[in-house]
């Protein structure tokens, strides 16, 4: 029987309910002055917004997310080889074991050190103007 | 906690019928008791955290609400449970509203399989660990969410900020955790700490100096993934107002808290579980042997015993990470970075297979021998540093000009 995961989508249905029902329960007893002037424009330190927030923003984040993605597939995908480890241990294959694991990891390494050489960890690129500053 | 489920729904005699609702009705009480203990613990954190804050800062903190203003968590409760829900015109509404859904339920699912005690779990999941890594990630999509959702620049950046932090540190405490997984050679939680032993020489931190050197990494990125300090740029006031929370108030507001205390005790109960021994008793070699030995109130007592123990551990590291928190400074975002992906990332790494690497060893003919050796001179070590720093606050204390004060309650 599913005993575990039947306990598993109660609690995530009960922190739904949770976050759903206090919300309800709020909205019977406070108050709704929305229509008070300036009270629902965005918060800009007292200034007025300009445009929107919804604008292009360093493509960095989207590097590093790019690296996430790769180093955490990898850490999947390494869970089960590492948990079989010991019981391959006991049966005497634990060194082939360990060494397939090292060359995994030894590839991903090089992948990590390609990353750092090239500048993809770094947070400030610096973009190297091509002309010399005499001729500016 | 199955095993009293079906201990007791067998004495009651049901039909099959009766039986499903016996079920449901058990999990619905289970995770509400859960639940209860969440908000209580995340409520009572929030004046502990201000009232450490205040001693740390030299002042009093909140002490008006009830004794030593212990009730001032459900005062702030009640004042913004009766706060306007300002949503403002220019946000994208639906995933507004929806972001806290996802913060609050991410960390209070993490509670299905984490232990309190021997056999004290809700969901005895056999992937444990992984299951708790795998929906804690559900936080940063609520907090992405909520960032980009609002509409503000302060609100886009704290959630691009905030995403990027957390995922990074996934990776090195995914590492962390792989390191003590290869010990144990198994996922589920229960099975972990019974892979341990009550003295500190049994504890998974202390099993060789890769473990450590995980223990340290581990702890830093669960600080980065909870957004504590000194990792809390996404909140950083001085530069980006309050992050991702900026737009939100009232119950919206307190539920992003909520989260974050509640995720106070996911990582001090992971950390315990996984380096700490978890609930072993010193001295209790067998603690399931005890157990399935004696019946009735000798079991009951023995597994009091099991949560007192986890708790105490657990509320310790509750302490140290808010103690951090006020003494250390934020660190800047790009530094930030670099510790991860340049230090947290290959020393991750070279602990996981460190760790394999001692697997291997323990196994061999003398390598029970150099595995006991090396056990005990960690230990040593870490007494030896725990005595320096009880040694360096003795001395610091006596070389106070003005008489020491020191009250924790006024």
């Amino acid at each position: 029987m599913l005993f575990e995961e039947y306990m598993v989508f109660t609690f995530i249905a009960l922190g739904m309910g949770f976050v759903l029902m206090a919300l309800a329960a709020g909205a019977l007893i406070r108050p709704k002055r929305m229509d008070l002037d300036k009270r629902n424009t965005t918060y800009e330190c007292g200034e007025e917004a300009l445009g929107q927030a919804w604008y292009n923003f360093n493509p960095r984040f989207y590097l590093l997310a790019l690296v996430f993605l790769i180093f955490d597939v990898e850490v999947v995908v390494t869970f089960p080889v590492i948990v079989a480890l010991r019981q391959w241990t006991e049966l005497g294959t634990g060194a082939i074991a360990f060494i397939e694991i090292l060359l995994f990891v030894i590839i991903l390494v090089i992948g990590l050190i390609f990353l750092w050489v090239r500048g993809d960890l770094e947070w400030f690129k610096h973009i190297i103007d091509p002309t010399p500053e005499e001729e500016v | 906690m199955k095993e009293l489920f079906f201990e007791l729904s067998q004495s009651w005699q049901l039909e099959p019928l009766e039986m499903t609702g016996a079920i449901a009705l058990w999990l619905v009480v289970v995770s509400a008791i859960v639940l209860s203990f969440v908000a209580t613990f995340a409520g009572v954190t929030s004046w502990v955290e201000r009232r450490v804050a205040g001693r740390m800062m030299s002042r009093i903190g909140p002490n008006r609400v009830g004794p030593q203003g212990f009730l001032q968590w459900m005062a702030d409760g009640l004042k913004c449970f009766l706060k306007e829900d300002v949503i403002p015109n220019e946000v994208d509404k639906p995933l507004f509203r929806f972001a806290p859904y996802l913060v609050f339920t991410g960390t209070f699912a993490a509670f299905a399989a984490l232990p309190f005690g021997y056999g004290i779990v809700a969901a005895d999941l056999n992937i444990g660990i992984f299951y708790v890594t795998a929906i804690t990630a559900l936080v940063v999509i609520g907090i992405l969410m909520a960032g980009w959702s609002s509409n503000n620049k302060w609100s886009l950046l704290g959630g691009v900020r905030s995403a990027a932090q957390i995922v990074s540190y996934e990776i090195p405490s995914g590492l962390a955790i792989l390191s003590v997984v290869v010990l144990a050679g198994t996922l589920n939680l229960q099975a972990i700490i019974a892979g341990q032993g009550g003295f500190p020489w049994d504890w998974y931190i202390f099993n060789n100096p890769f473990t450590l050197m995980a223990f340290f990494i581990f702890f830093a990125s669960i600080l980065a993934e909870g957004n504590r300090t000194p990792f809390d740029l996404p909140e950083a006031e001085s530069e980006l107002v309050a992050g991702y929370l900026t737009e939100y108030s009232g119950m919206r507001f307190v539920f992003f808290f909520f989260g974050e205390w509640a995720n106070l005790w996911v990582m001090s109960a992971l950390i315990t579980t996984l380096f700490l021994g978890g609930w072993q008793i010193p001295g209790v070699a067998d603690l399931a042997g005890v157990v399935a030995g004696v019946q009735g109130a000798a079991k009951t007592l023995w597994i009091l015993l099991s949560v007192v123990v986890f708790f105490a551990k657990t509320l310790v590291l509750v302490f140290v990470v808010i103690w951090i928190r006020w003494t250390l400074p934020r660190l800047r975002v790009d530094q930030l970075m670099v510790m991860c992906w340049k230090y947290f990332v290959p020393f991750g790494f070279l602990c996981m297979m460190g760790s394999a690497l001692f697997v291997l060893i323990a196994q061999s003919p003398l390598g029970e021998t150099v595995h006991l050796v090396v056990r005990l001179a960690l230990t040593g070590l870490g007494g030896l540093v725990l005595l320096l720093f009880v040694r360096r606050t003795i001395l610091n204390v006596r070389e106070l000009q003005d008489p020491f004060y020191f009250k924790v309650l006024e």
